[in-house]
């Protein structure tokens, strides 16, 4: 099985096809409905004025995303009274609600890889092809095996947003999943799709 | 009646924590089955290595501990108020150890009740007498994702080209593992219930996920129907996760209802991977699991 480390060059990305199996090591931080809305907002569109902690979070976590990941999950942290967290139970979120803005954050931010499950759609298809950069599938349903693979929570910014939308970020290591994105437009959702639809029509032909 | 309440708190942390024997054993013929080296093969390892370390550490399957679903079966006289505040205190006392994630929310406030108790029908519990001496109580715990691919047909059904027999069933079931794609946590099991009314059948089709995988349906023509569907499902090449390969249902279960002569309903209950099911016995005093 492919390792890879973050941060991840365009080589490397390059690399990876469709349905490759990878061990991801790194920084990455945790990111879904909310922050995906935050991001979009306050610094790319620039539609909202940022406000309290939102200039100083963003200096943060530019560097940490600039050739590295997003992790589409709600976690559930255990040491919230100590601020001595931990990751009990980490699986992936559904990726598909982030559609509409995750093609902009990765152009944005330089963002190698977004990891989630389900698959999501041409725009993100679209900006994998560009930045380069790939979407990797995580093991729906793996929570703890994945929790596992959480070393270290590093931090929390944006605790205001709730647990599960915070931004985590964590220090992983060998976190399985595999490419289902490539950066050389092929999506196994779309394929497998096909596939098994043509399969159907002929099963009930 | 004595008080049962960590009889019912041992269930729930096993069957969140501890998959069946029966479930693990597909899971690993699918793994030996599937490709080395394959996307397949890597999301079947990775599942059964979370299945050994969440028994090891007592810790959840899955971060979605699901609806807790409680089918009870009692000898005659005895009290279902009494056994279902047991249940209720057993879940909440689940979900402060951290077996069950804080899955009750009330739809029309939002808010998260915090302890998985939530009104009459959260937790879902079934009583039913029977005639045997002691107790009998199955637990089921269903995920939300996988609940979100089941699917209801009414027949016949002019898109599916189904009609009103099994081989219209056998379309309906069909057309929702395709539907479901990966989504579902796949590979699935289907629960699936012909017949009833839209209620009873969805209800049956849960009642359907209580079998061992397995086992074979005693009505003949059923269970053929059933080997076939697990045949035909993994033809469709989904595979775990969708990510293709064979291992896109790990079994079929179908029971049938009596319906009106209007209505033919057929209703597949989708269960994930993670196909958490344990059955308590007290029987004498003493308590067992399986
Ligand atoms: S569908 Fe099942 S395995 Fe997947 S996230 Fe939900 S409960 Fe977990």
């Amino acid at each position: 099985m492919r390792k890879l480390s973050i941060p991840i060059s365009d080589d490397q990305i390059r690399e990876l096809n469709m349905g490759d199996p990878v061990l991801l090591s790194g920084v990455m931080l945790t990111g879904r409905d909310t922050v995906h809305k935050w991001m979009i907002e306050t610094f790319i569109e620039e539609s909202r004025q940022p406000v309290d902690d939102d200039k100083k979070v963003y200096e943060a976590i530019r560097p940490i995303l600039d050739g590295g990941a997003i992790y589409h999950c709600g976690p559930v942290v255990a040491g919230l009274d100590t601020g001595d967290y931990r990751f009990v139970a980490a699986g992936p979120t559904t990726s598909i609600r982030e559609e509409p803005y995750q093609g902009d954050v990765m152009r944005h931010f330089n963002l190698k890889a977004v990891i989630g499950k389900g698959g999501m759609a041409d725009k993100t298809l679209a900006a994998c092809q560009e930045v380069p950069a790939v979407y990797l599938h995580a093991i729906g349903g793996a929570a703890s095996l994945i929790a596992q693979s959480v070393r270290k929570v590093r931090g929390v910014r944006k605790l205001d947003f709730g647990v599960p939308e915070a931004m985590w970020e964590i220090e992983v290591v060998d976190f399985p999943a595999v490419v289902t994105m490539d950066s050389h437009g092929k999506s196994l959702h779309a394929e497998i799709e096909a596939q098994s639809r043509a399969v159907l029509e002929s099963l009930l032909a | 009646m004595q008080d049962m309440t960590d009889a019912f708190l041992e269930l729930v942390r096993m069957t969140s924590t501890d998959l069946p024997p029966d479930v693990e054993d597909a899971l690993k013929l699918a793994r030996d089955r599937a490709q080395p080296g394959s996307a397949a093969r890597g999301a079947l390892d990775s599942i059964l290595e979370n299945v050994s370390l969440a028994r090891q550490n007592s810790t959840p399957i899955c971060q979605d501990t699901g609806t807790p679903l409680f089918y009870v079966h009692h000898p005659q006289g005895w009290s279902t108020r009494q056994l279902r505040e047991q249940i209720r205190a057993a879940v909440a006392k689940a979900t402060t150890l951290a077996f069950l994630r804080p899955n009750a929310v009330d739809t029309i406030s939002g808010k998260n009740s915090g302890n998985n108790l939530g009104g009459e029908h959260y937790p879902s519990i079934h009583f039913s007498e029977h005639q045997m001496d002691g107790l009998v109580v199955d637990l089921m715990l269903k995920g939300g994702g996988c609940e979100n691919v089941g699917a209801q047909y009414s027949l016949p059904h002019a898109g599916l080209g189904a009609g009103r027999d099994l081989k219209g069933v056998r379309a309906a079931a069909l057309d929702t593992v395709f539907r479901a794609q990966g989504k579902g946590c796949a590979p699935g099991i289907l629960g699936v219930a012909i017949g009833g009314d839209r209620g009873s059948s969805y209800a049956a089709s849960k009642e359907a996920l209580l079998r061992k995988l397995d086992d074979s349906n005693p009505d003949p023509t059923l269970d053929d129907l059933e080997n076939t569907l697990v045949e035909e499902a993994n033809q469709l090449n989904i595979g775990p996760m969708g990510f293709g390969g064979e291992a896109t249902v790990l079994g079929v279960k179908i029971k049938g209802l009596h319906r009106l002569p209007a209505s033919y309903f057929v209703s597949v209950s989708y269960m994930c991977w993670a196909y958490r099911r344990r059955r308590m016995i007290v029987d004498d005093g003493r308590t067992r699991y399986e």
